[in-house]
């Protein structure tokens, strides 16, 4: 007995010296951190963003103005971070960020870290994630055909290069061969639909992916019947028309050629036209290729694949870059500047900033980037989530306050396992520290539920939700492990004090407020060593199952 | 939209205020009164009974073959040799494998010719827990998760646990859809062991203090944004109050009888049909229990007996111990998979996916016993096109929904908001009405 407190003794001793080392690293010497690469775009590209965004700026001025709105104040530099870190990345800043945030000048501190975020492995990895449920869902597909890991994991390398986003998409849209070697066509593998015929994706539901994913419209109604309600038109901007059953086929019948060979995905030149029996047809017919609006961006010549393509990505072809911004602006946000996120009228009326920003898109050559960067740096984005005045749903519309939305599973997640390490759990971190969070936070999510392709489904929580929270195994293993945050803090932190307020910062990005730095405080000033350990667990524990932790406000 | 979610719904807060009361009058020296109030609040909650108030969905996940189990047509070439059993009505037959349900016939109608226009596993699941054919811009909520946001708390009932439960749930347990995650069922494995996170990791002490703390921070956040942040959004208070429920006891089926777990069979399936029926008995609205190991591509009668074999006693045991409960008239047991096997035997020995007419079994609820809805061929043409003309009084997924939700007294017509701005009918069947007349 006497032996294993003996041997207790050297193994704290030694988590101390470790920690000491750490922490003396993450706290002490800030300045270590490099500066992200991305932080040298240059002056101008700085200035245009800057440019961009205040023109968004004024376009919600005039409609706050106009509908006697008031507005919420500038939120505190951290919290911008952390709103940026969950959109980005999936979690929270770390605490060796914080303290490197904090000794930046507070002009420079925005753009600082999203610059960090977008050179990050975590952002690109985080963003293929969301994007890739849009092109191809959460399911695990038809068996052997599709490869869901290889093709986010393709996503993700385009999105870290920066690649232009309407040649990410042209390359979905034409790319043909093996599902393995070829990332790209799964998303027309995912389409195959096991018992059926298997030699072909599935023209249907090729057009309704394509058209909710790329144009932001849902069509799928068109599929079995003409639009009764007046909710799809189609044609163009200037002369719209009802949306038609025929309109939906005819955009199918622009994967009548794809077929699955042995060679993978490729296109069969010679299959015969797409048919379907129309709603009150007697027999199947042929119906040709058309495009349901903008008829005039279309080549009309060439393999039907990229004949759609060369239309779907038409700079003029405005429906797209529309899409992607408010996209982008939804993950930035949890709401998109149109809602449903992916059901964007083609005549609009459209909010005046979501077409600043979408001209900007095409003319930067849909540089995401770019977009994520003025994005982050309106005023919007910026603005508290609370306010002294009655917050109304108007409010929330014209973004004159920051939408309060639930952390998705994966955030909530990737917030507790952060938190609970001090330092930043990123492509450079150890091997070790990042299995360690692949297996936890899998299991979580699992356990708490995936939202699957409800993206921006506002979901109440779940009891077995709060129950994880509570008394759950990973929060319980991340704020009693060794080798975490909370054994380091209640080690080495030289006061009271300053053990709160790390912690504070690394479970809610923001300094304790006097009267709880005082609540915490006082209460471990009076306690023994053993005791202080517990609580400052309890202190994590706490923090994690506030209302706030859960948010992103 | 938010319209579709209510307050009152599964593991609302309205559970843990009259739980709360309960406890008060324990603590001020009235405890005696507390079986007593339950005993009455089921008093009024069976003596209001016309219909069906709970549901039992025993889901065999792949998809059973209907030869082997409800639908045998022995002698005949597709039967391949599988033989059926007489049972407790006249010209009923099963399959030979159900040795006690037999004897439970005349509670139990079987619906024959059901059809489905999914015949890939993930689809038709979506299609048979829903009533609806997956769709790209849309979640459908479950049929447990409808039937709890449709009919929210009875009057007089003190249920602190959730509504909507599923045992050994797989990947595929109810989830909310369009009515939001708070109607997802409550996910538990083999009742053998404990539900997963309902023990506090700290002494009680210590939780009190940690909860007066986290009443300190949300206080802060709360304090400008409690208007938005309303309780609604939280189940802290739900969660809290199940921790301490008394009636977590109907989820521990180890205390139970020997003789009685040995009647289920003790198996993960049968203690899990032991527990649906005491979570029944203490209000619970839902539960869903699942045994898979059905998708018999190869080997189809042997391993079909298997699970047969596990089936049987349970769904017997079931049947016997909701009539002696007093709770079969006012439980609807359904029992069923996503599509049923082919007639035809492959290469392998196997049967594949056949959604062109199959069988489930339902029980209770109003549901008259020993009835048989609907006619399969037993002798089915391979090159036959339109499969419904060898079919007899066939019923399509959505008329099995609609003949639950309507005896459960739910309005199929109704239409509910969605998230897209669709409105959208509860269901889109017709109620099989000879199973009740």
């Amino acid at each position: 007995m006497k032996n294993d407190v003996w041997i207790r003794d050297v193994f704290f001793v030694a988590c101390g010296g470790i920690g000491l080392a750490l922490v003396g690293f993450v706290i002490l010497a800030s300045d270590k951190m490099e500066p992200p690469h991305s932080l040298d775009v240059d002056g101008q590209e700085i200035a245009d963003v800057r440019e961009v965004a205040s023109h968004v700026d004024r376009c919600f001025q005039e409609a706050c103005l106009a509908a006697n709105l008031e507005t919420a104040d500038r939120v505190d530099d951290l919290t911008v971070a952390r709103r940026a870190a969950l959109a980005l990345a999936g979690t929270l800043p770390s605490v060796e960020e914080i303290r490197v945030l904090q000794e930046l000048p507070s002009a420079d501190r925005v753009h600082w870290y999203v610059s960090r975020l977008l050179d990050d492995q975590r952002t690109s990895d985080y963003l293929a994630e969301r994007f890739g449920r849009v092109f191809v869902g959460v399911d695990e597909g038809p068996f052997l055909l599709f490869r869901r890991r290889r093709f986010v994991a393709w996503l993700s390398e385009q999105l870290r290069k920066n690649r232009p986003y309407d040649e990410i998409v042209e390359e979905l849209l034409v790319d043909g061969g093996i599902w393995t070697d070829s990332p790209a066509v799964n998303f027309y593998t995912h389409n195959i639909i096991p018992g059926s015929d298997e030699s072909k994706p599935d023209a249907v539901r090729m057009a309704g992916r394509t058209s909710r994913a790329f144009l932001g419209m849902r069509i799928d109604c068109l599929q079995c019947h003409d639009d009764f309600l007046g909710n799809i038109n189609l044609g163009s901007a200037s002369e719209l028309t009802g949306g038609q059953q025929l309109d939906f086929h005819r955009l199918a019948s622009f994967f009548g050629e794809v077929e699955n060979s042995i060679v993978g995905i490729r296109d069969d030149l010679e299959s015969p036209v797409y048919e379907y029996r129309l709603l009150d047809a007697e027999e199947p017919s042929a119906i040709a290729p058309s495009v349901p609006f903008n008829p005039h961006l279309d080549p009309g010549q060439g393999p039907l694949r990229e004949r759609l393509a060369m239309w779907v990505t038409h700079p003029e072809n405005a429906p797209f870059a529309r899409a992607t911004v408010n996209r982008i602006w939804a993950i930035m946000f949890g709401r998109g500047l149109m809602e449903p996120v992916d059901d964007i009228p083609l005549a609009g009326p459209f909010p005046p900033a979501l077409e600043i920003l979408t001209k900007d898109f095409v003319n930067s050559g849909y540089d995401l980037h770019r977009l994520i960067r003025i994005v982050s740096s309106t005023e919007a984005f910026q603005r508290e989530s609370a306010a002294d005045f009655d917050v109304s749903t108007e409010h929330e519309e014209q973004f004159a306050v920051f939408p309060l939305i639930r952390l998705r599973p994966e955030q909530v997640a990737g917030c507790v396992i952060q938190a609970t390490s001090l330092m930043t759990i990123d492509s450079t971190a150890h091997i070790l520290a990042r299995l360690t969070q692949f297996g936890q936070q899998n299991e979580f999510v699992s356990r708490y539920g995936d939202l699957g392709e409800d993206e921006f489904l506002a979901q109440g929580e779940t009891v077995t939700q709060r129950l994880l929270m509570l008394n759950g195994k990973m929060i319980d293993e991340r704020i009693s492990g060794g080798l975490n945050s909370p054994r380091h803090v209640g080690f080495l932190s030289p006061s009271p004090e300053t053990a709160v307020e790390t912690i504070y910062l690394a479970a809610l990005t923001r300094l304790p407020t006097d009267e709880e730095s005082q609540y915490f405080s006082s209460q471990l000033k009076e306690m023994s060593n053993e005791e202080f350990n517990s609580k400052i667990q309890d202190v994590y524990w706490t923090l994690f199952n506030s209302v706030e932790f859960v948010w992103n406000h | 939209m938010v319209q579709t979610i209510r307050s009152g719904g599964c593991g609302s807060l309205e559970h843990v205020s009259r739980r709360s009361l309960m406890k008060l009058a324990g603590f001020s020296g009235f405890g005696w009164l507390t079986p007593l109030a339950t005993g009455l609040a089921r008093q009024h909650e069976r003596g209001a009974v016309e219909q069906a108030r709970s549901l039992i969905v025993l889901w065999l996940e792949g998809a059973p073959s209907q030869l082997e189990t409800f639908d045998p047509h022995p002698g005949t070439e597709i039967a391949a040799g599988s033989l059926a059993r007489k049972t407790n009505v006249p010209n009923v037959l099963v399959g030979d494998g159900f040795e006690q349900t037999a004897e439970q016939m005349d509670s139990i109608s079987l619906v024959r010719a059901i059809t489905s226009k999914e015949g890939d596993h993930a689809r038709a699941i979506y299609n048979i827990k829903t009533g609806f054919r997956p769709d790209p811009t849309l979640v459908h909520p479950s049929i447990g998760s409808v039937i709890c946001h449709q009919l929210p708390n009875d009057a007089g009932s003190l249920v602190d646990i959730p509504r909507h439960i599923s045992i050994l749930p797989g990947t595929t347990s109810g989830r909310g859809g369009y009515l939001g995650s708070q109607y997802d069922a409550f996910r538990v494995g083999d009742p053998k062991e404990p539900v997963p996170d309902l023990m506090s990791k700290v002494d009680e002490q210590r939780q009190r203090r940690r909860l007066r703390d986290l009443g300190v921070v949300d206080q802060q956040f709360l304090r400008r944004r409690g208007a938005k942040l309303g309780s609604s959004n939280h189940q802290l208070q739900t969660a809290l109050g199940m921790m301490s429920s008394e009636q977590l006891g109907a989820f521990d089926v180890r205390k139970a009888e020997k003789s009685l777990l040995d009647d289920y069979g003790n198996t993960p399936f049968g203690r899990g049909c032991l527990a649906a029926v005491r979570l029944i008995e203490t209000g619970v609205r839902c539960v869903e229990v699942t045994l898979d190991g059905w998708d018999t591509h190869v080997n189809n009668h042997e391993l079909q007996a298997g699970r047969i074999g596990v089936l049987d006693p349970a769904l017997a045991s079931i049947i016997k111990d909701l009539k002696r409960r007093d709770l079969l008239d006012s439980t609807l047991v359904v029992c069923g998979g996503e599509f049923g096997r082919t007639p035809w035997v492959n290469p392998l020995g196997g049967r594949d996916h056949w959604p062109s007419g199959f069988s489930m079994a339902l029980a209770g609820g109003g549901i008259q016993g020993g009835r048989v809805i609907g006619e399969t061929s037993p002798n089915p043409k391979r090159d036959v096109l339109d499969r419904h003309s060898e079919l007899r009084d066939s019923h399509p997924v959505e008329d099995v929904h609609a003949t639950i939700l309507g005896a459960l007294g739910v309005n199929c017509s109704r239409e509910l908001d969605t998230p897209i701005g669709r409105p959208m009918k509860i269901c889109e069947g017709k109620k099989i009405g000879r199973l009740f007349s």
